[in-house]
């Protein structure tokens, strides 16, 4: 992953200089701000979710327009975008997390495999077992190590016995990086980890229920820059198994663990592209603006 | 006389505020900035030294002042009345101050109550001039000397802090002394008690009947103080009060805190709590008029024989009373589990119930268990409602339909009326107290213990 990340940094930087110096703007397709039609491809070969004309609203309030992006299969798709742009709530619909909140309604198509995720056969339950999340702030349960990972399979009834419940928690702990750090203190509380070690405790009870998508909202934003370092290596690595949406406010995180980048500005997706495309040649204005710090 | 110093004290700390905020001012030539804290403090500090050394000399005079001037006149007294035993001459002071007050007083005065009389008064007269002089001396010399003390580095704030926090301290050490003086009192009249009743049927004797004889031959006066069917029957009704409350309250709860919309539990939460602010005696009359015959009734019907004062409406009303303790409180300390909480276990496919039962509860848990602590010492210390609906009879028994009674209404029946109190029928209320604090002491440490055990902190 070395390689695909230092390319990636020196091509953002490469990018961010020459805006920043002059502005040679020839690769925008929009330059009209009030032009909110999504640019780029929101498609994909193999997409694992569909999402097309997605509205959310909070109580009167329209938070997302009219958003339409696919998710490809085993790839790392990252949202970028200022604070307050949707791109956490468009999240939280992927898994139907919006479901808790009373006054927030969704609309549109959302499909996993091509099954529309807001039928009303489909159980909300096992939904959010195929698709899980960590959250920006690490929030293990305040009970063991041990239980944390343990929690998921055990409500979902996926082993039969001690001892496969033990080799799950193991190995899930295993993926995420994290089983060396607490192979002797298995049955010490969650929260006695450090930040970055919780925040690999809550990918370990994420994975242990085996989820086909991982959705993860600005995952490093309470880490340091090590446990951070620590975090994009182990996304990178799950790319391999799990298809990854990752909410994120720093770019450069963003360009060193996505394959592909889609922008939201204020409720609107701006633009959608592959990573290396987006922060050297963004097409829309509000997107240079936004990866050029000139907004946000 | 004496409440007119206070009240000038008073007003004197007052001007010493304005004067110590108004030289601040003055010494930092109008610069706050050029001063080490604000004038406020400066005020303050003016103020305390103004109305605090006044204050404390005022104390301990104002104490002292009575016995000194009575060692006066005493010793200024003729010999026959001076060497009087202790306990007349105490007559003759009472005698005294009723005379220098414009009291009744026992006798016509002769000429030495009279001369002493007197000389009290006087006494009298020149300790309260004394003591104005002295407070009001006091008061303006220390207000003077914090005026000239203040200079923009004088740190005044850091002196009035530390006298706030003195007075935090001595705030919280009041309610543990107040607690110790309360338990050596009770201990000591306990302790008086046993040497009456031994210690041994106290605690086993089964047999509870505290009458004592007041003469040597008076029939039907051996008493039995077995505190055994007391205790017995407090757990009864405690029991039957916290099987009643904890389920309907905890589940209450939950429904507040997971299930019921904000406008529901708006309406319901306070309307709950109204529970807890009714009389008990309300709830006295509504179990012994209400609910003690409709238990009787039902029992007749299947065929039982119920008191008609029974443990069970008793314990059935008062669980109705502690439901809000439980209710509210384990609803607050739920509420209190962070959201991230429930959205972690959503997010894995956890249900409603999952969350609840796994998740919230076992993070809630010491503050549950703090609830229904609370509610099980109400139900302990509840006596209207067993007075008026379990009736008097210390029945040792574990059958909640006959009548029993508890420790806190025997207290009760034991002190009330005219009564002597060196007798064992009311020492022995003393004992019961005793015996009730050290029984709720234990169960507080045995729950703190499980807390401690089963916690999950989630900070």
């Amino acid at each position: 992953m070395s390689t695909t990340i230092i390319e990636t940094k020196s091509a953002l930087d490469t990018a961010l200089r020459p805006a920043a110096e002059a502005g040679k703007q020839s690769s925008l397709e929009v330059t009209d701000y009030d032009n909110r039609q999504t640019v780029g491809a929101i498609t994909v070969d193999h997409p694992k979710m569909v999402c097309r004309n997605v509205n959310v609203y909070y109580g009167a309030k329209q938070a997302l327009r009219n958003v339409g992006i696919d998710i490809g299969a085993n790839q790392v798709i990252a949202f970028i975008g200022p604070s307050g742009c949707g791109k956490s709530t468009f999240l939280r619909c992927l898994n139907r997390m919006n479901d808790t909140i009373v006054t927030c309604r969704v609309t549109g198509q959302l499909k996993l495999d091509d099954e529309d995720i807001y039928a009303p056969v489909i159980d909300v339950v096992q939904l959010r077992a195929r698709i899980g999340m960590v959250f920006q702030k690490p929030n293990p349960f305040p009970k063991s190590i041990y239980e944390n990972v343990a929690y998921g399979p055990r409500i979902h009834g996926m082993v039969n016995t001690k001892a496969e419940l033990d080799e799950l928690v193991r190995a899930s702990l295993e993926r995420a990086g994290l089983l060396k750090e607490v192979d002797k203190r298995m049955n010490d509380p969650g929260t006695s980890l450090s930040g970055g070690q919780q925040q690999r405790l809550c990918i370990a009870r994420a994975i242990a229920v085996n989820p086909e998508v991982i959705l993860m909202d600005e995952p490093c934003s309470a880490l340091d820059p090590i446990a951070t370092a620590k975090i994009e290596e182990l996304i990178d690595e799950l790319r391999e198994n799990y298809t990854i949406v990752i909410v994120t406010h720093s770019m450069q995180q963003a360009a060193r663990v996505s394959q592909r980048t889609a922008y939201f500005h204020l409720g609107d997706l701006i633009e959608v592209g592959e990573t290396d495309q987006i922060f050297t040649n963004p097409k829309h204005k509000l997107t240079e603006d936004y990866i050029t710090g000139r907004f946000g | 006389m004496q409440s007119f110093l206070l009240l000038t004290l008073i007003l004197l700390s007052i001007g010493g505020y304005y004067l110590g905020r108004n030289r601040a001012f003055a010494v930092a030539g109008g610069q706050i900035r050029h001063l080490h804290s604000l004038p406020s403090f400066y005020g303050s500090y003016t103020a305390l030294w103004c109305g605090l050394p006044a204050l404390i000399v005022f104390a301990v005079w104002a104490t002292l002042q009575p016995s000194v001037i009575i060692d006066l006149v005493v010793s200024g007294m003729p010999p026959e009345l001076r060497n009087l035993p202790p306990d007349q001459l105490n007559l003759v002071v009472n005698d005294l101050k009723n005379l220098v007050s414009g009291n009744i007083v026992s006798s016509t005065p002769d000429a030495a109550m009279l001369d002493a009389a007197n000389r009290y008064h006087n006494l009298q007269l020149i300790g309260n001039v004394s003591l104005w002089v002295v407070i009001l001396t006091l008061a303006i010399a220390g207000a003077a000397y914090a005026w000239r003390a203040i200079s923009p580095s004088l740190r005044a704030r850091n002196r009035v802090e530390q006298v706030v926090n003195l007075l935090l301290i001595l705030s919280s050490t009041v309610a543990i002394f107040t607690t110790i003086g309360i338990v050596l009192s009770v201990l000591f009249e306990s302790i008086l008690f046993f040497r009456k009743v031994p210690i041994t049927e106290f605690l086993f004797g089964t047999q509870w009947s505290p009458q004592t004889a007041l003469r040597a031959d008076q029939v039907g006066s051996s008493g039995a103080f077995g505190s055994v069917p007391l205790f017995a029957g407090t757990l009864l009704i405690s029991g039957i009060a916290m099987v009643v409350a904890v389920p309907i309250g905890l589940m209450a709860a939950l429904f507040l805190s997971e299930y019921a919309t904000p406008k529901f539990r708006a309406v319901a939460k306070p309307a709950l709590e109204i529970l807890a602010g009714i009389p008990t005696v309300v709830y006295g009359f509504f179990a012994a008029l209400t609910v003690a015959p409709l238990i009787r009734e039902i029992g007749a019907a299947m065929g039982l024989h119920v008191a008609s004062e029974s443990a069970l409406a008793a314990g059935l009303v008062m669980g109705i009373m502690i439901i809000p303790f439980v209710s509210s409180l384990s609803d607050d300390v739920i509420n209190a589990v962070p959201q991230s909480m429930r959205d972690g276990s959503y997010a894995l496919g956890a249900t409603k119930s999952e969350t609840i039962t796994r998740v919230l509860l076992p993070a809630a848990l010491p503050g549950i268990v703090g609830s229904i602590l609370l509610a099980v010492s109400r139900a302990i210390g509840e006596t209207m409602i067993v007075v008026m609906a379990a009736g008097l009879s210390a029945n040792l028994t574990a059958n909640p339909l006959e009548a029993v009674t508890t420790v806190t209404v025997q207290i009760v029946t034991l002190l009330t009326g005219d009564q002597e109190f060196d007798s064992p029928k009311t020492l022995a209320a003393f004992a019961l107290g005793l015996m009730l604090f050290v029984v709720t002491l234990i169960l507080n440490i045995i729950a703190l213990h499980v807390v401690r055990k089963y916690r999950e902190q989630y900070e």
